[in-house]
Formats: C-alpha cells, structure tokens, sequence
C-alpha cells in the first residue's frame, strides 16, 4: 500500500436498517419519554461522574438509537438524579438509566 | 395536503433570477482542476442560448479559501470581494454570476454583513477607495452559475444529442448529486431548494432524462473543508469523510456523480485514487471509479460536445464506461491530445483503480 502521509479512518456511517435496536425498542416501552430526547447533552453537563468515567446520558441514548453496546456507560452511574433535574424536556433520566440497567440484568427478557 | 398547499409551500424555496445581463466571476481554482467547465458555461450561455454575460479579465480571486483557512481577516476578504463588485459596475452590470460555491458563500457573507453592520460597508469602501480608488454597487442578484444552468435546463434539454439514459438497457442511469456546502446551508433562501431540499443538480439530472439516487450520507460534505485538506496533519480527515460518502452510496450502485462546487468534484475524483491505493477498493465496476463531472461537463455531453474538449481526460477516474453506456462518440487515441493535437502526455497508471 502506498504512503501518502495520512490514513483513512473507519467509516463512521450507521446503515439503520441493520442495526439491533431491540435494546431502544424495550427502553421505549419502559421509558416512552426517551422519545423526546433532542441531544441537547444538559444531562452529560451536569453529571458528577462524567469527568471522571465519561459517563453521559445523551451518548447512552445516541448509542442505543445506533445499536451499540452501553453496558460500560451504565455501570458508571450513580443515580444521583441530576440529570434529571436539568432536562429541559422533562425526561426522568435517573429511572431510564435505571430501565435500562433491569434490561441488561435480564437480558432483554422482563418488559416490566 | 391538499396540491395547491404544496405548491405555496415549494414556491417559498424557490428563487427568482434575470434571465440575461450577468457578470460572470471566475473561480481562481477550478481553471486548474477542470480546466474546460468555465470555458463550457460560457459557450452554452453566450454561444447556445445567447446569453449576455461579461467575462472580465481584471477580476481576481474571492479570498475565500485564504478567509476560510483563518489566513486573511475578513475585513481583508471583503475589501476583495469589493474590487469584484467595483470592477462588475465599471462594466455596467448589476447582477452577479459566480462560478464558485466557496466564492457564492463569501459574496452573499460578504452582503449579509453589510445590511447587518451598515458601518462596517462604510469601512469597506473607504479601505477600497484609498488601497485602488475605485467606487461600487452592490450587486441586485448574486446566482451561482449551477442556478442559470439549473434555469435553462429544459432548453439544454430540447438541444441535447444524449440523454442520461444507459443505451444498451433504456434504464435511466443512477446519478449521485453533490451539491457544495456553502451553496445553501450558510444562506438557505439563496439556494433552489433552500438547505433542506436543494434541487439545482437534481432537477438537473431528471431534466436529462437521469433518475437522482438518495442514499444516507447524500448532504454529508466532500470533505475538502479548507483546513482538514490544507493542513497536511487533518488531510486524514479530509480523505475519511469522502471515503464515508462513497461508503455509504456503494451500496446503491451510481453510474456517475454531478457536482457544482469546485473542490469536491476533485476531491470525490482523486480521492478514488487515494482510498484505492489504501485499502486496495474500487467503487464503480469491474474494477473502475464512480466517474465525477461537473454540471458544465455533464451538459456540455448532453449537448454532443467531443468529451476531450470539455476536458474529461484530466480526471483520476476514467470516463469511458459512462460514455459508453450514454452512447458518448469518442476518440480514444485523442484523448491526451491537447490544443492544437500536441500530446499533453500520458499519466502514470494505479496499483488498483482501473484506467484506460
């Protein structure tokens, strides 16, 4: 191969139509008001544990709507609630996050 | 919704420009890169239709690409961008056609700001009456070359010899439009179609008889970007992004790509070249590119022009295959002849992306 200088990166393009979203599809049914998420990332500002184990609520949801695994993410939570606090479109982040932990446990398998 | 509803709603992405009397504002790179597309625009708007434009040998570049870079201030660019419009009035024209996307983004900044910050004009026209002592008006309309094509292309169409109709199946072929970024998503009521549904290439295309294929990444940019391709450090970037695109349209098989700025149709040709030397992939079949052309190219085949004398033979990808399935009469043994039948020398071959 020749050297130019400079690589190519991995594609970053998302083809939706062969992504797993069965993990998004149980959280919506858990926590419809994900559906109203708009990125702002209020949520990945305010929280504590972001700085220190790049938590952050609004990749979490970015991840699931692309069908990437968000177990590690998840782990780092502290459920202290910000988020929540800060959400201008009123989501309760704190009981996603906790939905989708209950998914994970089970994997996929109680739609409580 | 009812009909009526949808044609109010379309009627407000739609802009109207004078059918005559332009001022045509060169682009400072696109003469190197596709040498014969300005030449093209030119002898199908004056020669063809019978155009009035006025091509101006005084004028220089935009600044844009030095403005974008961050090596020029604005102030600077504007004070350029000021010389164009004095040198458009000294020759007694008020509507603006500008060959560049980058260039067509700087014009309508440039005018922007000044409503905005009427003091700023002030300065402006001080800096160009004490740098050269020359007065201006700001022009009535600023299009994009792409924009009178776009407008006259049913008249193209009447005179056109070739259809993008692939001779051997009567399939319409499968076009990818790229339009440039500063075309519309810096003005969005500037552009035909504003930014959500810019429809100058595409509109193109199916006036010619082509079917315009969508595919996810479609608005993603060329990657060009100024300081991703300048700075040799970001030119990985600069090649990603055109790799994305061609990732993400594979799968939907174009027969060509039409463009309208001048960095991305080279930027989305010879990056062909690049990823194929990388990563040993070629995108067009049996081993060929994705041809690229500009919309000047692209009707000046349409019209019956000789595809040497638009200057297809300066592309990385070879061109042959499109040309061959549109029914495109050629002279391979013409091909690297130039001016005046001097041979202008054969480039050397890639490892991986097939040529002729």
């Amino acid at each position: 191969m020749m050297d130019f200088g400079f690589v190519l990166s991995k594609s970053s393009t998302v083809d939706l139509n062969k992504v797993d979203l069965s993990m998004y599809r149980q959280l919506e049914k858990l926590s419809p008001d994900v559906r109203t998420c708009m990125a702002c990332g209020s949520c990945s500002a305010t929280c504590t544990a972001a700085p220190y184990s790049g938590m952050s609520v609004r990749k979490v949801i970015l991840g699931l709507q692309r069908g990437n695994d968000v177990s590690a993410m998840l782990s780092n939570c502290m459920l202290c609630g910000k988020c929540t606090m800060v959400c201008p479109r009123g989501i309760n982040t704190r009981n996603l996050i906790l939905n989708l932990c209950r998914i994970h446990e089970t994997g996929g398998r109680n739609d409580r | 919704m009812i009909y009526q509803g949808k044609q109010k709603i379309w009627s407000d992405y739609q802009k109207d420009i004078p059918d005559d009397h332009w001022f045509y504002a060169r682009s400072c790179i696109r003469q190197n890169f596709f040498p014969a597309s300005e030449k093209y625009f030119l002898e199908i708007t004056k020669g063809l239709l019978g155009k009035d434009i006025c091509d101006n040998e005084h004028h220089t570049t935009c600044g844009g690409i030095a403005y974008h870079s961050d090596t020029i201030p604005q102030e600077t660019a504007m004070t350029i961008v000021a010389r164009q419009f004095a040198i458009m009035t000294e020759c007694g024209y008020e509507n603006l056609v500008v060959s560049c996307i980058t260039s067509f983004g700087n014009y309508n900044e440039t005018i922007e700001t000044w409503r905005e910050f009427p003091e700023l004009e002030a300065k402006i026209r001080e800096n160009l009456w004490k740098a050269c002592r020359r007065e201006f008006k700001i022009p009535k309309y600023v299009a994009h070359a792409s924009d009178l094509i776009y407008k006259f292309r049913n008249e193209i169409a009447a005179k056109a010899v070739n259809r993008l109709v692939d001779r051997n199946t009567g399939e319409p072929l499968r076009v990818v439009e790229h339009i440039g970024c500063h075309y519309s998503k810096m003005f969005p009521h500037k552009g035909f179609g504003g930014a959500e549904y810019p429809c100058v290439l595409s509109g193109m295309v199916e006036s010619w008889g082509g079917r315009v294929i969508d595919y996810p990444e479609r608005r993603h940019c060329c990657g060009y970007g100024f300081r991703q391709y300048h700075v040799k450090a970001n030119r990985g970037y600069c090649v990603s992004n055109t790799y994305k695109k061609f990732e993400s349209m594979e799968p939907f098989h174009p027969d060509m790509i039409i463009t309208n700025c001048p960095g991305c149709p080279y930027f989305l040709d010879r990056w062909q070249y690049v990823i194929s030397e990388q990563t040993g992939k070629t995108y067009g079949q049996n081993g060929y590119g994705i041809p690229v052309l500009t919309y000047e190219e692209l009707a000046g085949l349409m019209l019956g022009y000789d595809p040497w004398d638009l200057g297809l033979q300066t592309h990385q990808v070879a061109v042959e295959p499109l040309l061959d399935k549109i029914g495109v009469k050629y002279d391979p043994a013409a091909k690297y002849l130039g001016v005046n039948k001097e041979d202008i020398m054969r480039p050397e071959l890639p490892q991986f992306l097939k040529c002729h």
